[in-house]
């Protein structure tokens, strides 16, 4: 077997999911049975979402690029589930389960993907541009590490406005050597700001380990004690776990406007994006370990039905709940309509799309 | 109405507004407790406080960056590059995301910033700091793109470009920030896409923006006095949006057109302008039409040299003989 993906995952990635130990921690044991089982649904339905956009991407319906959540949902469902009226979200291009999670429907999501006015971004975007800013989301972004300065920036917005909130700033592994990250990274610690770096480690830059890529030899999220800034690292399989420890950082973000930088190891069972072949870099066996032994749905699953709050058949009711929705949302997405012609130079410019007495501006903006 | 520098019409803009909304933000390296590394914010942290004028360290991409993050939350930053040139190191952030969230969230966001700061040769300080971006970044729909030459014009388009609630990019020139002229003392704005005839004239037709533009106006006086030329020189004022009609009705009333700029001329303003006019008024010329550009090599650090490479006052006069030839 290939070396394992990443040489810094904690002990508790090494065995089995289990009980969880942070089931007893206040943020957690605080939960209602409602919240528990809504907390479960959320992360079946990111599940089944990612894998109906499998065979939408495999009938060709899905252009560009595909990158699939399937494993870390615990990552964006624990963080997630904690947010506040301030607390703001931004990440790169693996943002379905982001976007489910702060509240998008399956359908606008679906549609986006197919390129439809109905879509989420109204066909103008695709699977990496999720938005959502009435629901504190703030994108969905391409370029790996470019949504770090962006996090920042709407971390100091909180702050300067008086407001008691936090920006998250997701990220993968091969993010944290963009020179953008350590930008943010000082100006976060430099100017207090509440931003909580996230950064997702599945193991794999598309196809490049942790090992071939960072000359640090420790985990990623100790770099921030060059930046002086409180770290963590996480067991991103058990949410619980994710829960808990986060709830560390957002309180250092709201009551002393501190950065943290939290690495949540995770893991994903498809290939960097549709269009990865998912064959040079690692082993099947590794794949096939995470999925029957660590998966983070199951264990939650597992986890609530120990704790009885679940049962074998709500589970199975949720999830195919989950899969309706799913196929519901694929049926949407195709019978939508596309955007026209007229449609590709509007939602350019404010100014333009608002056009009106306190406008100013005059002249050609869209040329031929 | 005072007559005021280039410089203190800018920061008067900046005064006007921090003072007019609370949002905004004036934020660079040294724009603070220097006080501006070419003084154009002088005495704004005295007045305003450092919650208002930010001190960056030296890292554009991040502090541009945060700049843009935070006008999502409605901050109305105003970021000074120290020279456009460095804004190179932040092209992810400037382009990418100031110029197309709102368009890849179909519309459901938008960014009102501001970048300022000097974006010209002519300064002896060589090639990696003399450059005139305007057409790289006006090429980027999504992007607005302004390039003030008088005090009158840099404070009305600075204000109107901090009111804008789009990405707006203040292309000055440190060679003007001394230039004195007229500036009104009430409130106002030179809106975006409004050309300018800096000087009426009927036999050639002008078309500059910047520091060009001034060249031109020198230009125009030896071309009246030594040969009898009547010269109108069109100021762009604004790239993009900009003003065709100005330019249209210029060429139309003269049927010949010289573009001068201090851009090297692959693609530099002046090829959009040469397109649009030939598109537009081909009827109308009499002559094709010629340009001034830089001499087309990054920019020389020998001083005479780079007064050459720069569309000197003489290359402009020989440049018109020939087009009215």
């Amino acid at each position: 077997m290939a070396k394992p993906a990443v040489l810094t995952h904690p002990e508790s990635l090494k065995r089995p999911a289990g009980p969880s130990e942070y089931a007893k921690d206040p943020v957690n044991a605080s939960m209602s049975k409602a919240e528990k089982i809504a907390l479960y649904t959320k992360m079946a339905r990111i599940r089944h979402f990612e894998q109906r956009c499998i065979r939408i991407y495999q009938q060709g319906k899905i252009g560009g690029f595909l990158h699939l959540y399937v494993g870390q949902e615990a990552v964006a469902a624990g963080t997630i589930s904690l947010l506040g009226k301030n607390d703001h979200i931004i990440t790169g291009y693996r943002d379905h389960g982001h976007g489910l999670m702060v509240g998008m429907g399956m359908n606008e999501c679906m549609a986006e993907l197919t390129g439809r006015v109905t879509g989420c971004s109204q066909g103008k975007g695709g699977s990496m541009h999720y938005f959502a800013p009435d629901k504190n989301y703030w994108g969905g972004h391409g370029i790996v590490g470019g949504q770090a300065p962006l996090g920042t920036g709407l971390a100091y917005a909180v702050k300067y406005m008086g407001l008691k909130g936090s920006c998250f700033v997701y990220m993968g592994d091969g993010a944290v050597n963009q020179g953008a990250v350590h930008e943010a990274y000082n100006l976060a610690s430099l100017w207090d700001l509440p931003v909580i770096f996230v950064v997702e480690n599945n193991g794999y830059s598309m196809g490049t380990s942790q090992e071939r890529s960072t000359a640090h030899p420790g985990c990623l999220a100790k770099r921030a004690e060059g930046y002086n800034m409180a770290w963590d690292v996480i067991n991103g399989h058990d949410v619980y776990e994710v829960r808990a420890k986060t709830a560390l950082a957002l309180k250092r973000a709201h009551e002393e406007s501190k950065p943290t930088v939290l690495e949540i190891f995770t893991y994903r069972y498809f290939g960097h994006s549709m269009a990865d072949p998912d064959k040079t870099y690692r082993d099947k066996e590794e794949i096939k370990e995470y999925r029957d032994k660590k998966d983070p749905v199951l264990a939650y699953e597992q986890e609530l039905l120990r704790e009885k709050v679940l049962t074998a058949e709500l589970s199975l009711q949720i999830n195919e709940a989950a899969m309706a929705e799913a196929d519901k949302a694929a049926i949407f997405a195709d019978e939508s309509p596309d955007p026209t012609v007229a449609d590709i130079t509007k939602h350019i410019y404010w100014e333009e799309d608002n056009r009106g007495p306190k406008t100013t501006s005059r002249g050609t903006i869209i040329f031929e | 109405m005072a007559v005021i520098s280039y410089r203190e019409a800018l920061r008067a803009a900046m005064r006007e507004e921090l003072k007019r909304d609370d949002k905004v933000v004036i934020m660079g390296e040294e724009v603070a407790q220097f006080n501006g590394a070419y003084k154009v914010t002088e005495g704004l942290l005295k007045e305003f406080g450092p919650k208002r004028i930010v001190d960056t360290p030296i890292s554009e991409a991040g502090f541009i960056g945060l700049g843009i993050g935070a006008s999502m939350l409605g901050i109305r930053p105003v970021m000074e590059l120290m020279f456009w040139s460095f804004s190179y190191v932040a092209f992810d952030q400037i382009v990418n995301n100031a110029g197309n969230i709102r368009y890849m969230s179909g519309g459901l966001i938008n960014c009102p910033i501001v970048i300022r700061g000097p974006a010209n040769g002519g300064t002896n300080v060589g090639a990696t700091h003399s450059h005139t971006p305007e057409a790289i970044l006006a090429s980027h729909p999504g992007i607005k793109v302004v390039c003030p030459a008088t005090p009158y014009d840099a404070k009305g388009l600075l204000k109107a470009a901090i009111r804008d609630n789009d990405p707006v990019y203040v292309m000055e020139n440190t060679i003007l920030y001394n230039d004195k002229g007229e500036v009104p003392d009430e409130d106002y704005i030179v809106p975006l896409g409004v050309a300018d005839v800096k000087r009426i004239g009927t036999d050639l037709t002008i078309v500059a923006h910047g520091r060009a533009v001034i060249t031109s106006l020198k230009a125009a006086e030896i071309l009246e006095k030594e040969h009898g030329v009547s010269v109108e020189v069109v100021d762009l004022r604004s790239i993009r949006p900009l003003d065709e009609e100005t330019i249209l009705a210029s060429v139309r009333k003269t049927h010949r057109a010289l573009l001068v700029e201090e851009n090297k001329p692959f693609c530099g303003v002046d090829a959009q302008v040469a397109y649009l006019i030939q598109s537009k008024a081909f009827d109308e010329l009499d002559a094709p039409i010629h340009r001034v550009s830089s001499i087309d090599a990054p920019q020389i650090y020998c001083k005479r040299m780079e007064d050459q490479q720069m569309p000197s006052v003489d290359r402009v006069v020989a440049e018109a003989l020939k087009v009215l030839a």
